[in-house]
């Protein structure tokens, strides 16, 4: 590998964090709601939508970010906004519905926005790409070279917004990574089920632009394929599409049986998991030792407890605070 | 004799007027959508930008809706202030989800930390036959999801005045421009669509409604072209010595509700008329203002003229019998006088 070896301790430390903090959640948030399962109850209510296994989409990128770079993300946002440096606390706040959180308790999991670094996604299915679009309209005209990059499940890319999106952003050449994270399952629907081609990276040629596919969620290689399309979009030449086959661990939500997915399907994706193969190689190719697993595992862990810990030490909102920020006051 | 002659502007080129001085004043301000480049918009709200401003700034579009107003949003919680143009309202169904979902929530999403100031403009209104897909006001609709202000001027001196406000607001702006109001040489005269409109900038503040006729008999509250049928109606029912005041609301995100209650207070009886749709809108909720602010002042219930709950229709007759008329505003208005 021809990486620069702290890169890939980031991405390896990186994922660490993200799994942890996936794990934590998971935890905490069925703490307080068995035997009988009510999405309504405890600590962490409503939905959850957890992205272990999905790690490497998020990792890859990180070390060719730059400060003002936008990202837009979906339902399952964790590992991109931890992988973007989003405020770990205040996300965990969020998450836990409280004052101290990202949006003071108003979005939740699903609505994770922050200003620096510049983060935001959406629960609706493809409905943060077009935003990516605007993103990178702005960075241009302000001259900057920040780019934006997209995120969206191979489920979106049969939304009306994906070639919306695509064609504006290559009809204006403007700074854009399309991102698909490809999990093969848009809740229990299969792509062969949804889509009429086999890869959504050829999609990229009916607009005129680079069409990349990372084949077996290996980080290492989003890292090559990312870093290639946000040195084109940095330097002025455009979009790209890129298409990284995925995994999803765990159900689409928690609480999900996930019935439709096989059992030998669910033993390869494990037997696949990302985290213990990229660790593995980090190993046989002594770029890190035990030791140094144990430690980044530690530091990463304590990281996430000391988020967790913000989050449930932290006040939730004051019930009439619901009325607040609807609209913007005038400022000048 | 004096030297000085007031210019008259019509409502669509003071439309035109205060986008251009805000792009002068903002570089962050720029315009898309469709057709809003060489043909200055199909009904003339972008006319002469891009001769002035270039096609980096007055940008044409494909046909996406979503996609470009979906980028406006993003442009704008990136340092921009767009005007993105849906050409007709009736189009909002291709591209609802961006402005209802994204558009109105991220402020309150992001605990007030992220700005998405675009203005939305959009062309609404019927009464020259282009049927049910062309012809719809909608203001109830978006009015009734939170997080947009809803604007909806009447004539030329407040279209520039909002206009400017709408720019310069922090907050998404949903600009709704009567086709009946722009003064466009291909629609119906109307006479009150050129007016005197001061040159330089101005506000007209986005909240606060208009006396735009002064009476003691009875409150017309409307909206957009339809000011004008009841100013017209209020002409006829003063020969019929009834004294009709019409307020004219120029938003309904945020209504002025104080402005609602102190009319109904002075003249004791309520008319709301309304092209939008009859039920869940306009003028039930003004109704219920009404109601809850100056119930014990009411000498009669209050009535309502509205587009009833149809599809608006094609042929001339079938939709002129819709859309309220002055004829209709004088029946109701003179109904609510009549002793009980």
């Amino acid at each position: 590998m021809d990486i620069p070896k702290e890169h890939l301790v980031d991405m390896y430390e990186t994922m660490v964090k993200i799994r942890r903090f996936e794990e934590r959640i998971r935890e905490l948030y069925f703490a307080d709601k068995l035997p009988a399962f009510d999405i309504a109850a405890g600590l962490i209510p409503g939905e959850m939508h957890l992205a272990a296994g999905q790690e490497p989409v998020a990792v890859g990128m990180r070390p060719h970010l730059k400060a003002g770079d936008a990202i837009t993300a979906t339902h399952r946002p964790h590992h991109l906004a931890i992988a973007q440096g989003v405020d770990l606390n205040k996300m965990a706040a969020e998450i836990f519905g409280r004052e101290t959180g990202l949006g003071r308790g108003k979005g939740g999991h699903m609505h994770l926005f922050s200003v620096e670094p510049n983060f935001g996604c959406a629960g609706i299915i493809g409905e943060g790409i077009p935003v990516a679009v605007g993103a990178a309209m702005a960075f241009r005209h302000r001259k900057t070279d920040n780019v934006a990059l997209s995120y969206f499940g191979e489920g979106a890319a049969n939304q009306g917004a994906f070639h919306e999106s695509l064609n504006l952003a290559a009809l204006w050449k403007l700074p854009v990574v399309f991102v698909c994270e490809d999990n093969s399952y848009a809740i229990s629907v299969p792509k062969t089920a949804s889509t009429a081609i086999a890869d959504n990276s050829d999609r990229a040629s009916a607009y005129g632009i680079p069409g990349a596919l990372v084949a077996n969620n290996d980080p290492v290689a989003v890292y090559e394929a990312m870093g290639e399309a946000i040195a084109r979009a940095r330097r002025g030449d455009g979009p790209s599409l890129i298409e990284i086959k995925t995994d999803r661990l765990w159900g689409h939500f928690e609480g999900d049986a996930d019935a439709y997915r096989s059992d030998e399907f669910k033993t390869a994706m494990n037997e696949h998991d990302p985290l213990a193969t990229f660790g593995k190689r980090l190993l046989d190719e002594a770029i890190l030792n035990e030791s140094d697993i144990a430690s980044i595992q530690d530091a990463m862990h304590a990281e996430v407890e000391a988020a967790l810990e913000f989050a449930m030490n932290s006040p939730y909102p004051a019930p009439e605070s619901a009325l607040e920020h609807v609209f913007a006051g005038r400022s000048e | 004799m004096t030297t000085t002659t007031e210019r008259k502007l019509t409502t669509q080129k003071a439309i035109a007027e205060a986008v251009a001085i805000e792009m002068q004043n903002d570089e962050s301000v720029f315009v898309m959508g469709e057709d809003v480049g060489v043909y200055g918009g199909i009904f003339g709200a972008t006319e002469g930008l891009l001769a002035k401003f270039g096609p980096e700034r007055i940008i044409d579009t494909p046909i996406s809706e979503t996609g470009f107003i979906g980028a406006a949003i993003g442009a704008a919680i990136n340092g921009m202030r767009p005007v993105v143009e849906l050409m007709f309202v009736d189009f909002f169904g291709v591209c609802m989800d961006q402005i209802y979902n994204n558009m109105a929530k991220i402020h309150y999403f992001s605990g007030g930390n992220i700005k998405v100031p675009v203005v939305l403009t959009t062309a609404v209104g019927g009464g020259y036959s282009d049927a049910g897909q062309h012809s719809q006001t909608l203001w109830g609709t978006f009015a009734h999801l939170p997080g947009m202000k809803v604007v909806v001027p009447s004539n030329p001196y407040d279209a520039k005045g909002l206009m400017i406000a709408a720019i310069r607001d922090d907050n998404p702006v949903v600009y709704m421009f009567h086709k009946g109001v722009l003064g466009l040489g291909w629609m119906t005269n109307n006479p009150r669509a050129t007016g005197v409109v001061p040159e330089g900038p101005y506000e007209v503040p986005i909240g606060k409604a208009n006396v735009v006729r002064e009476g003691s008999d009875l409150t017309i509250a409307t909206i957009g072209l339809s000011v004008h049928r009841a100013l017209d109606a209020a002409e006829v029912l003063a020969a019929k010595d009834v004294s009709a005041e019409v307020l004219d609301l120029r938003s309904l995100v945020p209504l002025d509700r104080d402005a609602i209650v102190a009319s109904v207070k002075k003249t004791h009886r309520l008319l709301v008329v309304d092209e939008d749709y009859h039920s869940f809108g306009m003028t039930g909720e003004v109704i219920a203002t009404c109601i809850e602010g100056a119930f014990d002042y009411l000498d009669a219930p209050p009535a309502r003229v509205a587009t009833p709950d149809i599809p608006i229709p094609y042929s001339h007759p079938l939709e002129t019998w819709a859309l309220p008329s002055v004829d209709r505003i004088v029946e109701a208005g003179s109904s609510l006088l009549v002793t009980r």
